[in-house]
């Protein structure tokens, strides 16, 4: 009985630590608009949704946050390399915009850092 | 008085108790729905823990049956202790779900995006207490020993309430930690008199358009950024600046959104939106300092993105180690040590600590006047060694005031102040503007002269009273043969007093000096005496010559003067201070402050200047007292030094209470954490970090 509850448990480490370390691939792939802006628009309820932004580089980026819970988490969210932040009040559209980037990935975060999403850049 | 007066002013406090009430009722309107947000959800908490303590009190009862003297209604092994562990199963996933149903939501929008948070371990160490008891209560065979199959319903119910009560003191004192932007926004009435076709009508601060007239009675607040065209007043604006003292308000003064009229009325003009106004801009400056992220928190950042994960990793090799290694029952032990280990990891009070102390700081410094702009200004500004202040308009007030009055011949002071002043009326002179001004606030009435004349670089000449008047400098006085006896011994010991003395010759004779000069502003002695105190050095900054910058930083205590700087040198000065090693603050208020501001480590400008020097700063001291700089390094201070008390807190909690849960303990002392050990844990760690930062709220900022 020992070696099975030692294998499994060492099998789900094992799967736990690709699951949230490995690497990840996808995201949603974002839209230039007409004013040249690369158009994110995000849902905020227990997290940012769509999480992963794919960008284009060299171009400016503008995100657009819609809250839909009151819980007071993610009542704020921060771009820690681009030194912006903005309070997102539930239920309300809140436009953040952002320079063009170089490529590389980029994290946005809420005030604590529990909620967290990132923006890939690529050419 | 007059009946007609009686019932004006009987007006007047008709409209202004209206006014009071209404202003009272938007105001309060304000802060609910400020308050609502947070206030709802705290609410929602509560309910949500009175639902799982009451729960838990039956399911607690049904789990100890002999510990409170219900054994023989329950015996172990019999069928009644059965039917009432299920029904207690059931109640606790009720609890459960409707108590802790976040936990779950949580953790599941965190999986679809392979992330893991706080959530994760509360819901993961919680449902395995509920489904190893389901285990237990209906396949009691399949564990090797009956007394393995326990169950651990208390866990689930306690667990989920004691979380559920941390987050809602939690939101509670974090509430209070943003109370100073509620209290900012708070301050702006919601509605003004406007003066519409000849008539006041009370409009509501979003009809307001730039260059409507507003009129503002004593005791009622400024709507919103202007400019006074008729009327005086005092105004107090501490609520922006910090300062309590009234400042007088005549034409064309402005006026600031959200600050109290004490004594007069007044009609200013819009001159800003609502959004421009500078309340709006500090209520937004504020926010972004908060939400700013400082250096240290990198590695907050880097811990806690491997934190959760990191912890269920840990929870799992406790199991592996204690059903290997462990006493018997394994599986007890095992369980109970993951399900520990889950619940008392906190990455919450670990993401918490630095945001809310920084918000609580920054919060802090703007109440009094203080802003902040960025949370890497602060973590500067604790390590500052050197303060550059700027002479003019910083440590003194900026434009020159009369000193002195010296008679040398038969005139009393008086008359000499007349004269002076009847003389240079007509010029530009800010020197001359000095000496009128004094006049008329001692009272005297300048009379006419004639033949008024400016003698460039020299002074000015004309008669008054049929008698010819010189006034002017020593070297107008050689030109026009005026006898020197006397006005030599002054020249030399008032410029070193940082004086400018100016001489009056009257029908050819020495009548006596008038003594210009830029004082220093009443704070700046007391201000520079704490600063060193605090270990700082202090040094001067001027394009003023050698002399005069000597004299005045004499007068306020400051040993090493930089004088002769052209502005274009100033931040070459700062750089080179920089050069010996040392974190430097450049203090200013002028547009020719803003290269030295942005050098500076730390760039301290003062609001009263140009808001060129503002948008350089990395903090901006709004009242144009220098108070502001020994507040604004006091408040940086106390908040690192409670971000690293919270952090350290938090690390310290999780270094020690997740080795404990896993068991290091036992095998030398017996000690196993129980998981309801644990949630109380988790909970109080959380609060811990929130009520330290409240802390900073009791930041004393006043000094003598």
């Amino acid at each position: 009985m020992n070696w099975i509850v030692t294998i499994g448990g060492l099998l789900l480490i094992g799967v736990i630590a690709w699951y949230f370390w490995g690497p990840k691939k996808g995201g949603s792939l974002v839209e230039t608009n007409a004013s040249g802006y690369q158009e994110a628009k995000i849902l905020v309820k227990n997290g940012y949704n769509p999480s992963r932004i794919v960008v284009q580089s060299g171009k400016p980026v503008r995100f657009e946050f819609t809250r839909v819970e009151t819980g007071a988490c993610d009542g704020m969210v921060i771009f820690p390399d681009f030194e912006k932040s903005a309070t997102l009040p539930a239920g309300e559209k809140v436009i953040v915009d952002l320079p063009p980037m170089k490529t590389g990935s980029y994290d946005f975060t809420c005030q604590m850092g529990m909620f967290r999403g990132k923006i890939i850049v690529k050419n | 008085m007059d009946a007609g007066n009686a019932q004006h002013i009987h007006g007047h406090q008709h409209q202004m108790q209206e006014h009071v009430m209404l202003s009272n009722h938007s105001m309060q309107d304000q802060g609910q729905q400020e308050e609502s947000s947070e206030e709802r959800e705290y609410r929602s908490l509560m309910k949500k823990w009175w639902r799982a303590a009451i729960v838990s009190v039956p399911v607690i009862l049904v789990s100890y049956p002999n510990l409170f003297g219900l054994g023989n209604l329950f015996p172990m092994g019999s069928g009644q202790l059965w039917w009432a562990r299920l029904i207690m199963g059931l109640l606790a996933l009720y609890v459960v779900i409707r108590s802790g149903g976040q936990f779950f939501v949580g953790t599941w929008e965190g999986l679809k995006q392979r992330s893991a948070n706080m959530n994760t371990l509360i819901a993961t160490g919680v449902s395995a207490a509920w489904l190893y008891s389901l285990v237990a209560l209906f396949w009691p065979q399949i564990f090797p020993r009956p007394e393995m199959a326990d169950v651990y319903y208390d866990v689930t119910t306690v667990v989920t309430a004691l979380v559920v009560l941390g987050s809602a003191l939690e939101v509670k004192a974090r509430g209070r930690s943003s109370e100073a932007i509620n209290k900012l926004v708070a301050l702006q009435p919601q509605t003004a008199n406007v003066v519409r076709d000849g008539k006041e009508v009370r409009v509501p601060l979003e009809e307001i358009k730039i260059g409507d007239h507003i009129v503002v009675r004593p005791g009622e607040k400024v709507a919103i950024d202007g400019t006074v065209v008729s009327g005086s007043s005092a105004v107090d604006e501490s609520m922006l600046t910090g300062e309590s003292i009234p400042v007088e308000k005549n034409e064309n003064d402005e006026v600031f959104g959200g600050t109290l009229n004490k004594t007069g009325s007044f009609t200013f003009k819009v001159t800003k939106d609502q959004k421009d106004s500078a309340l709006a801009n500090i209520v937004e400056m504020v926010k972004q300092a908060q939400g700013s992220r400082i250096p240290v928190q990198k590695v907050v950042d880097q811990v806690s993105s491997f934190f959760t994960p990191g912890v269920i990793i840990a929870a799992i090799l406790g199991y592996i180690v204690w059903y290997d290694f462990g006493p018997q029952p394994g599986w007890v032990y095992a369980l109970i040590v993951a399900v520990t280990t889950l619940i008392i990891a906190c990455p919450c009070a670990l993401g918490m600590a630095t945001p809310m102390s920084l918000t609580t700081g920054i919060g802090k410094g703007a109440e009094n006047g203080i802003l902040i702009r960025s949370g890497e200004a602060l973590q500067i500004a604790q390590k500052l060694k050197t303060i550059v202040m700027d002479k003019t308009g910083t440590i003194t007030e900026g434009k020159p005031s009369l000193t002195d009055i010296v008679p040398l011949g038969k005139f009393t002071e008086e008359e000499l102040l007349l004269i002076s002043a009847s003389i240079e009326q007509g010029s530009e002179h800010p020197l001359a503007s000095a000496i009128v001004e004094k006049a008329k606030e001692k009272g005297s009435r300048p009379v006419k002269s004639e033949g008024f004349n400016a003698i460039p670089g020299h002074g000015v000449e004309g008669t008054i009273d049929g008698k010819k008047i010189y006034f002017g400098n020593l070297k107008l006085m050689k030109e026009k043969g005026i006898p020197l006896d006397g006005f030599n011994r002054y020249d030399a010991s008032m410029a070193d007093q940082g004086k400018t003395p100016m001489f009056l010759a009257i029908n050819g004779e020495a009548g006596g000096i008038v003594a210009v000069a830029d004082t220093v502003k009443k704070d700046s002695l007391s201000v520079i005496h704490e600063l060193k105190s605090m270990g700082l050095e202090v040094v001067m900054i001027t394009g003023d010559n050698e002399r005069t910058a000597r004299a005045i930083a004499k007068q306020v205590g400051i040993d090493r003067v930089l004088a002769e700087v052209l502005p274009q040198h100033k931040a070459e000065n700062v750089r080179k201070l920089q050069e010996e090693g040392k974190k430097v603050a450049m203090v200013g208020d002028g547009i020719n402050d803003a290269p030295a501001l942005t050098q500076a480590d730390v760039g301290i400008a003062i609001g009263t200047g140009t808001d060129v020097a503002i948008e350089a700063s990395d903090i901006t001291l709004i009242s144009g007292s220098l108070k502001g700089v020994v507040s604004a390094i006091k408040v940086s201070r106390a908040t690192m030094k409670n971000i690293y008390e919270g952090l350290f807190g938090a690390f310290i909690y999780n270094a020690i209470g997740i080795p404990i849960a896993l068991g290091v303990l036992y095998p030398f002392t017996g000690i196993l954490l129980s998981p309801l050990v644990a949630a109380a844990a988790m909970a109080f760690s959380s609060l811990t970090v929130v009520l330290n930062a409240n802390r900073l709220k009791r930041l004393k900022l006043k000094f003598n």
